[in-house]
C-alpha cells in the first residue's frame, strides 16, 4: 500500500499519466465542475441536463460526477485534480474562468479528456466548445425591436469579454433595423449569478424607461423583476418557461446534450481528438425557446424566418454594412464577419451609446 | 428547573473542551442531515474527516490542506491581535485583495526580468504593505474622526472588489489575453511565482509564512510588552489608559497587522494556487478567518489546529460533492453548524449550568 502511495505520489509529480484514460471494460467516468448551482435555471442548469442526457444514453456504461458552485481559480483546479484522480476519463469544464486552471490540470493528466467551455486555449487533451448565442441574440433583437413602446431595450450584460459584447451587437444591429428608433442601455454587472444583483440591474433599466429587458447572465431574478414591472423580458441559457407567456416572449436555450453524447462516445470509440467546436442555431446547440402569444403573429412569424435563416447557413447575424462605434467602416455592404474578428470582439457597432468598460 | 450561573471567570477546561465538543456535535447532526438525504452518514462524515488525512489519495489532498489552511491562519493570526484588543477589523477579504493585487502589479512591472532575488521578494513587501494600507484607512478614520472600524473596514471590501474587477479588466490585463480580463499568469512567470517549495506537498511560502507567524504570533503575545498592552485594552481599556497604553496607537498597530498579514497572504495566493488576478480571485478568505480566529480562541496554536479544521471541512466536503453527490448546499449547512455550536456550546465557558432543587418545590 506505502510503495502504490509513494509511486502515485512520484509519479503525479514528475507528471506521469499515473490514473485515468485507460479504462478497460469498466464504464467510461465522465466528471462535469460547474461555475454555478444546478439548480440556477439557467447556465449551469443547461449543463446539468447535458449530464443527465449522457447518463440516459449510455446508461451503465457510463459512471457521471459533478461538483456545483466551484469558484474560479485554485479551488477549480482542485475539483479538476479531485476528479482526475478518481479515474475520470473526459472532464467538461463549463466556465470560461476555468481556462487556465484546466490548462494546467491537464498537464498533469495526458490520459484524461479535458473539454472547457468558452476559452480559447487548447493542448493535445484539452478541446473547447462555444455555442454561436449571437445567432439567438439576433432573433432576440428583431422582436425586442418590435415589441417595445419606449423605444428603450436594456441589457444586464456580466462581463465585457467577446462572447457578451458579440450578444449585445447582434442585439442592438437588429433591433435596430425592426426598429430605427431603438435605443440600447447596457448594464455590467461583472457576475454569471448573483440573483439580488441582476435584479437590482432590471429595475434599474426599467426605472430608466426601459420596457424590454435582455440579460447574459444566469439567474431568473431579472425575469421576476420584469414580471413585477410588467415589461418583457427573454429566457437565457435556458427556456425559464415559467415566466411564460409574460414576462418572457422566447428564450435562447444551450442546449449542450447532442455534443457531450458524441464526445463521450469518442471517448468509448478511443477516437477522441482536441478540437474548437463553435455551432450555432443550425446544428442544434442553440435553440430558440416557444414565442408566445404575447408577440403578434406578424413578429412571430419574421422571428422565425429569421431564425431558420440562420440555421441554414443563408443568413449571417453580422451582415454588412456595418460600422464601428467610432464611425469607422467594418464590413462592406453584403460582407460577413469572420470568426477570428468575432472570436475576439472588442469593440461596438455604430449606434450602440456608452463605451465597453475596461 | 435549570438555570445558567455566570462563573466568577471563564472556565480554562471549558474553553479548550467546547471546540471539540462543537465538532462532535457537528458530526451528529450532519450525520442526521445527511442520512435524511438517503446518504450514508458515516460515508460522508468519513470522506470529510478521514479520507483527505488519511484516505486514498491523501498525498494529494494533504498538500491541499496546507494549501486551503495557509492563508487562513495568516489571516486569522492578524485578525486575533486586534480581536484581543477590542478592535474588529471585519475587512481583512479587502486587505486580501488590496496586497494581491498590489503585489502582483508589482512582479508585473518586472516582467519578464529574470532576477527571483529581485522580483518576488519586492513582491512580498509590496503585498504587506498594500494590506497594511488598506487597513490604515479605517485606522486612521477611526482615532481621527472616531468612526467605527467595523463598518469601514466591511464597506472596504466592497470598494477593494471594485477595484480588483478593475485592475482585471484594464491596468493588469495581460495583453496576449486577446480582450479577456485577468491578468498574465504568474506561475509562468518564475521571477514571480509561489511556487511549492517540494513538488506536490502543496508546501509554498505563504504557508511558511503562516506557521512563522503562528510563533511570532504567540511570542508576541505571551512575552512581549506589546502583547501584553493588547491582551490589557481588550479587558480594561480604563486600565490600559492608566497603564499608559496609547489607545490610537495600539489601534493603528492592531489594524496594521492584521491589514499586513492579509495583504501578504493574498500575494502568496495571487502569485501561487491562484496563479493571476481576476475578477473572481478573492473566494472569501478573510471572511472564513474571523471564523477560524474565534474558533482557535484568538489563541495562536489554536488558530493553527482551527485553520486545519475549516479547510478540512472544505476538501472534504467537496470529496463528498464529487464521489458521494452529496449537494453543495449541505456542505455549507455543514460548516453553519460548526459554528452555530460552537457559539452555542461557548456559553458553557462562561456561565455554569445549575439545576436549582428549590424552584421545584
Amino acid at each position: 500500500m506505502k510503495i502504490t502511495l509513494l509511486a502515485a505520489a512520484a509519479a503525479m509529480s514528475m507528471g506521469l499519466p499515473a490514473f485515468g484514460g485507460s479504462h478497460g471494460d469498466g464504464p467510461v467516468k465522465a466528471g462535469f465542475v460547474y461555475v454555478g448551482p444546478i439548480g440556477d435555471g439557467g447556465w449551469t442548469y443547461e449543463h446539468h441536463q447535458g449530464l443527465l442526457a449522457v447518463q440516459e444514453h449510455f446508461g451503465d456504461k457510463v459512471e457521471t460526477v459533478y461538483q456545483e458552485n466551484v469558484p474560479e481559480g485554485a479551488d477549480a483546479e482542485r475539483a479538476m485534480t479531485q476528479m482526475a484522480l478518481q479515474g475520470a476519463d473526459i472532464i467538461f469544464t463549463t466556465s470560461f474562468g476555468y481556462m487556465d486552471p484546466t490548462i494546467n490540470v491537464a498537464a498533469k493528466f495526458p490520459d484524461v479528456k479535458f473539454e472547457h467551455a468558452t476559452g480559447y486555449k487548447r493542448a493535445d487533451n484539452v478541446s473547447t466548445y462555444s455555442a454561436r448565442f449571437y445567432e439567438g441574440r439576433a432573433v432576440q433583437g428583431h422582436i425586442a425591436g418590435k415589441m417595445t413602446k419606449t423605444n428603450k431595450i436594456g441589457y444586464i450584460a456580466s462581463f465585457p469579454i467577446p462572447e457578451v459584447i458579440r450578444g449585445i451587437n447582434s442585439t442592438y444591429i437588429h433591433a435596430k433595423k425592426a426598429n430605427p428608433d431603438v435605443e440600447l442601455s447596457v448594464i455590467w454587472v461583472y457576475t454569471w449569478f448573483d440573483p439580488p444583483k441582476e435584479a437590482d440591474a432590471a429595475k434599474a433599466l426599467i426605472d430608466n424607461g426601459v420596457d424590454v429587458v435582455l440579460q447574459h447572465t444566469d439567474s431568473t431574478a431579472p425575469q421576476a423583476a420584469a414580471a413585477e414591472a410588467g415589461v418583457i423580458s427573454f429566457g437565457q441559457a435556458s427556456d425559464m418557461s415559467e415566466y411564460a407567456p409574460l414576462p418572457r416572449v422566447s428564450s435562447i436555450i444551450d442546449n449542450w446534450a447532442p455534443y457531450y453524447i458524441a464526445r463521450v462516445q469518442a471517448v468509448m470509440d478511443g477516437t477522441w481528438e482536441s478540437v474548437d467546436t463553435w455551432d450555432g442555431i443550425g446544428p442544434g446547440m442553440v435553440e430558440i425557446g416557444e414565442i408566445t402569444e404575447a408577440v403578434p403573429a406578424d413578429v412571430k412569424a419574421e422571428a422565425e424566418a429569421m431564425r431558420d435563416a440562420l440555421g441554414s447557413g443563408e443568413y449571417h447575424a453580422f451582415t454588412g454594412p456595418l460600422n464601428k462605434q467610432d464611425g469607422s467602416p467594418w464590413l462592406a455592404e453584403g460582407e460577413t464577419a469572420d470568426d477570428g474578428t468575432l472570436v475576439g470582439m472588442n469593440f461596438y457597432v455604430e449606434g450602440i451609446t456608452g463605451e465597453i468598460p475596461n | 428547573m435549570i438555570r445558567l450561573e455566570r462563573r466568577p471567570a471563564p472556565s480554562r477546561a471549558w474553553a479548550w473542551a467546547t471546540p471539540l465538543l462543537a465538532v462532535l456535535a457537528t458530526m451528529v447532526a450532519g450525520g442526521l442531515l445527511f442520512a435524511f438525504l438517503g446518504k450514508d452518514p458515516l460515508l460522508v462524515i468519513r470522506t470529510i474527516f478521514w479520507d483527505p488525512v488519511l484516505g486514498e489519495f491523501a498525498f494529494y489532498y494533504r498538500g491541499q490542506l496546507l494549501v486551503k489552511a495557509g492563508p487562513l491562519v495568516l489571516i486569522a493570526i492578524g485578525l486575533s491581535l486586534g480581536f484581543r484588543a477590542g478592535v474588529w477589523n471585519i475587512g481583512a477579504e479587502g486587505q486580501y485583495i488590496m496586497g494581491a493585487i498590489c503585489g502582483a502589479a508589482v512582479g508585473l512591472a518586472f516582467y519578464p526580468l529574470e532576477a527571483r532575488w529581485l522580483v518576488f521578494p519586492m513582491m512580498v513587501l509590496a503585498g504587506g504593505l498594500g494590506g497594511f494600507l488598506w487597513a490604515m484607512i479605517p485606522g486612521i478614520l477611526r482615532t481621527r474622526f472616531n468612526t467605527n472600524e467595523i463598518l469601514v473596514s466591511l464597506l472596504l471590501v466592497y470598494v477593494a472588489e471594485q477595484i480588483l474587477a478593475w485592475m482585471a479588466l484594464g491596468p493588469l490585463r495581460s495583453p496576449d489575453g486577446s480582450g479577456f480580463p485577468g491578468s498574465r499568469n504568474l506561475r509562468h512567470y518564475d521571477a514571480a511565482a509561489n511556487h511549492e517549495l517540494i513538488a506536490g506537498s502543496g508546501m509554498h511560502w505563504g504557508v511558511v509564512a503562516a506557521f512563522i507567524a503562528v510563533i511570532l504570533g504567540h511570542v508576541l503575545l505571551s512575552r512581549h510588552i506589546l502583547g501584553f498592552n493588547i491582551r490589557l485594552a481588550g479587558a480594561s481599556p480604563r486600565a490600559a489608559r492608566f497603564a499608559g497604553v496609547n489607545p490610537g496607537l495600539l489601534v493603528l498597530t492592531c489594524l496594521g497587522m492584521s491589514g499586513a498579514l492579509a495583504g501578504f497572504a493574498g500575494l502568496f495566493e495571487v502569485a501561487g494556487p491562484a496563479g493571476q488576478i481576476n475578477i473572481d480571485f478573492n473566494v472569501g478568505y478573510g471572511f472564513t478567518a474571523i471564523i477560524v480566529a474565534f474558533l482557535g480562541r484568538l489563541h495562536p496554536v489554536g488558530i493553527l489546529l482551527a485553520g486545519f479544521l475549516m479547510a478540512l471541512t472544505y476538501i472534504g466536503g467537496e470529496a463528498a460533492q464529487a464521489t458521494l453527490g452529496v449537494p453543495a448546499a449541505a456542505i455549507q449547512v455543514f460548516q453553519g453548524l460548526l459554528l452555530f455550536f460552537l457559539l452555542a456550546l461557548d456559553v458553557l465557558t462562561n456561565y455554569r449550568i445549575r439545576i436549582d432543587a428549590r424552584a421545584r418545590a
